[in-house]
């Protein structure tokens, strides 16, 4: 999909790096990393979080503006902070970026089917209809996913919600990690800092 | 492995990583603690006057030992109260174990009473922290806590636990090992980026070290002499990397910065080659960083990677510690003579001595602490405050050994003095310490002087009086057109202070009393504080101004001279 066939232009995204995370699944990681961010002044286009392949260990990806701060300052207070475990800065790698947005645009039984077009186009899946509305589903690099949503802003876009991006090399190369831990130390890894489930007396002395 | 209370096991925990003293405050939800503190005879408890001085006497106690130093404080205000000590130790990277107690796990989150987020609150100044959930995860806490706080570029950690944590019980499981899959600090540099450093060295016409903080924690003052005498380099410290580097060694020429000696800063801002070891080439140290010696190439030795490139681009940056690297890079360096440059510094050293006390009836500043370093042969350990006493104490005293000067650099924090010197004095009972406070940052710490009386520590306390925050006061003269506003302090009696806690003391107003007022603190055996009433409006010289280069250092203007 080639979204400058829709006349639209991309954002200015030269100094976009796309930095990849392996990070203990622990309680506070996502407040380190997004307060080291703020702290250093690293300004964050898109953060994205979920499990990895290996239990116990997410994997984030962080688009990161390389004009508020050198993306090598950027990985290195990364790796400082203890629970991340690997940094990639995948900028100079072939990758697969992708990224979904859901577009609810305003629609009637007029518009309908010329919106519809626009979906085909850009391989949006509809995946709610109602008579004013529709919930369009689109995955893609950013530039296809602007494409759709200035497409639709004629019509009117009630609601936008996109998830940033996600990106894996190419090829066999991995940026992940396979480091099981003992058993005795994963074991309390798990739970560190998790709420306890159940009834706990209540002590309030 | 046996059945403890949580509060056992983090007694147990900690002295098995060879805690011997806690400084710390009690209150509702560390009572569990204090409760099983009895069953353990080989962990001393200091109780201090505000968590504050807690945090700054582990600070100081670990800064003169360096051991890990451990404070303790009760949940809410007793966590937040020591804040300002986990981030001057933060800092200025100092192992600081910070121990705190929650509400019960059932109100956490709940804005119970005395609840404070200090794991969240503390997230930007530890290095970790850790918010206990289970009696059975605090022998592995403990354990990586202490790991994480001493090793690498040490820092301060932060472990919380819930009140009814340190009640629950559950099998105590130490474990032997560490397994931190995201923390592997390196400490031995890469071989060949120490053979690129050693061919710059061989090729510098006019190298210079500039050694830090991280020489000191790496204990690697002996390496750096090695290296400096092989290749023949002159060493300038920054200014907590005072002490590593002998000051009467020949090849010797200070510290640089804001406040260094004009030679230092010159030579600094001439050298062809600059040698960075464990310091981070921070705004203090090197003025106006666009300005710094155009052209000068950087060699970095940090063990903190994140430092290389931070402020500077570097020619050779070595990740390691200063211990394992340094004796390497000596091995591969040529053996030099720089008689030229060594001259040019004495040249510029001759012309600006920066350290020349003039003639004066009145008390200088200056005077008292060259005073006390005669008295004391340069021998005692000096805990200072922030601002121009601190300065003043850096530049006249002459230090010969690593953490015989202990400052606080980084924050910058007033009040460091007495707490941080109560520190120094538990972890060196024998010692003689000396705490240099500025008027202002006493009055911010001052009630621990009931610690000193409480634990009978023979600390010798020299208060440097001149009824202003000085330093405030030398920039709103120098860069607000003499516009003093809210500088000038009504100070108490600071002698009757002492009196109500039953400390001596003695005021010091003219020249001639000085070091009689020494030698007598000097032969009292307990503690006694020392008012030294000053003169008022002497400034700190040499000085960078504010936001200028190092070549722009400035020195005293003849009118002050002539004061």
């Amino acid at each position: 999909m080639n979204p400058s066939l829709n006349g639209h232009q991309p954002r200015k995204r030269a100094n976009h790096h796309t930095v990849v995370a392996i990070v203990e699944d622990k309680p506070g990681v996502l407040m380190r990393v997004a307060s080291l961010f703020r702290r250093r002044g690293f300004n964050i286009e898109s953060l994205t979080v979920g499990h990895s392949e290996m239990p116990g260990l997410s994997r984030m990806t962080i688009v990161v503006d390389g004009d508020s701060a050198p993306v090598e300052q950027v990985e290195k207070q990364l790796y400082k902070l203890i629970d991340v475990i690997k940094v990639s800065d995948l900028s100079q790698e072939d990758i697969v970026a992708r990224e979904l947005a859901m577009i609810k645009v305003r629609c009637n039984n007029v518009n309908r089917h010329e919106l519809l077009d626009i979906a085909n186009v850009f391989r949006a899946d509809v995946v709610d209809i109602a008579t004013n509305s529709i919930i369009l589903q689109v995955v893609g690099d950013e530039d296809k996913i602007d494409g759709l949503i200035k497409m639709c802003e004629p019509y009117g876009i009630r609601e936008l919600s996109r998830t940033g991006r996600i990106a894996m090399v190419r090829g066999t190369k991995t940026t992940t990690v396979h480091e099981p831990e003992p058993e005795r130390i994963a074991r309390i890894h798990q739970t560190q800092g998790r709420r306890v489930e159940g009834d706990l007396p209540f002590s309030s002395d | 492995m046996a059945r403890m209370t949580g509060a056992q096991m983090v007694l147990e925990g900690l002295q098995r990583e060879g805690v011997e003293v806690i400084f710390g405050y009690p209150g509702g939800v560390v009572l569990p603690l204090y409760d099983t503190l009895p069953q353990y005879p080989g962990i001393r408890h200091i109780l201090v006057r505000h968590e504050q001085g807690a945090a700054h006497m582990a600070d100081g106690y670990a800064r003169a030992s360096g051991r890990m130093g451990v404070c303790l404080g009760t949940s809410g205000p007793g966590a937040t109260n020591l804040v300002t000590g986990i981030c001057t130790a933060w800092m200025d990277s100092v192992p600081v174990f910070a121990l705190t107690g929650n509400v019960s796990r059932t109100l956490l989150g709940k804005d119970g009473f005395q609840e404070a987020d200090i794991t969240g609150i503390t997230h930007s100044i530890t290095k970790h922290n850790y918010l206990v959930m289970r009696p059975e995860e605090i022998p592995l806490t403990i354990r990586e806590a202490a790991h994480i706080c001493r090793t690498g570029r040490p820092g301060p950690v932060l472990v919380d636990i819930p009140k009814d944590v340190f009640q629950e019980s559950a099998e105590f499981d130490w474990p032997e090992q560490v397994h931190l899959r995201g923390y592997r600090p390196t400490y031995e540099g890469h071989a060949g980026m120490i053979r690129r450093a050693a061919e710059l060295i061989d090729q510098a016409r006019r190298p210079i070290i500039i050694a830090g903080h991280g020489v000191i924690w790496s204990d690697a003052q002996d390496e750096l002499v090695a290296l400096a005498e092989k290749a023949e380099i002159p060493v300038i410290t920054t200014f907590l990397g005072i002490g590593a580097f002998p000051e009467a060694h020949r090849l010797s020429y200070g510290w640089l910065g804001m406040h260094g000696m004009f030679y230092a800063n010159m030579a600094a801002d001439n050298a062809d080659l600059v040698i960075g070891v464990g310091m981070r080439f921070d705004d203090r140290a090197m003025g106006r960083f666009k300005d710094f010696n155009p052209g000068v190439k950087i060699i970095h030795i940090d063990i903190d990677p994140a430092e290389i490139g931070k402020n500077f681009p570097t020619a050779v940056p070595i990740v390691g510690s200063a211990k394992n690297v340094l004796p390497r890079l000596t091995e591969h360096v040529r053996e030099a003579k720089h008689t030229e440059w060594l001259q040019w510094i004495d040249q510029v050293r001759e012309e600006h001595p920066s350290l020349h006390i003039r003639e004066s009836r009145r008390m200088l500043p200056q005077y008292v602490v060259r005073t006390l370093y005669e008295e004391t042969e340069g021998n005692a350990t000096i805990v200072t405050g922030v601002g121009q006493h601190q300065m003043w104490a850096g530049q006249h005293y002459f230090y010969k050994r690593p953490r015989q000067l202990i400052s606080s650099g980084g924050l910058g924090t007033m009040g460091f003095e007495l707490p941080g010197a109560i520190g120094a004095q538990v972890a060196l009972p024998d010692a003689e310490v000396w705490a240099i406070c500025g008027d202002g940052g006493f009055q911010m710490t001052m009630q621990e002087l009931a610690v000193v009386v409480d634990e009978n520590l023979p600390l010798k306390i020299a208060i440097f009086n001149n009824g202003y925050l000085g330093m405030v006061r030398q920039w709103q003269q120098l860069f607000y057109d003499r516009n003093f506003v809210s500088v000038a302090m009504t100070q108490p009696d600071f002698c009757k202070i002492a009196d109500a806690y039953g400390i001596r003391s003695l005021r010091v107003e003219t020249k001639a009393e000085v070091a009689p007022a020494i030698r007598e603190a000097r032969a009292h055996k307990g503690p006694i504080l020392i008012d030294f009433m000053i003169d008022q409006e002497e400034n700190v010289w040499p000085m960078v101004p504010a936001g200028a280069a190092l070549s722009e250092t400035i020195e005293a203007p003849a009118e002050e001279l002539a004061r």
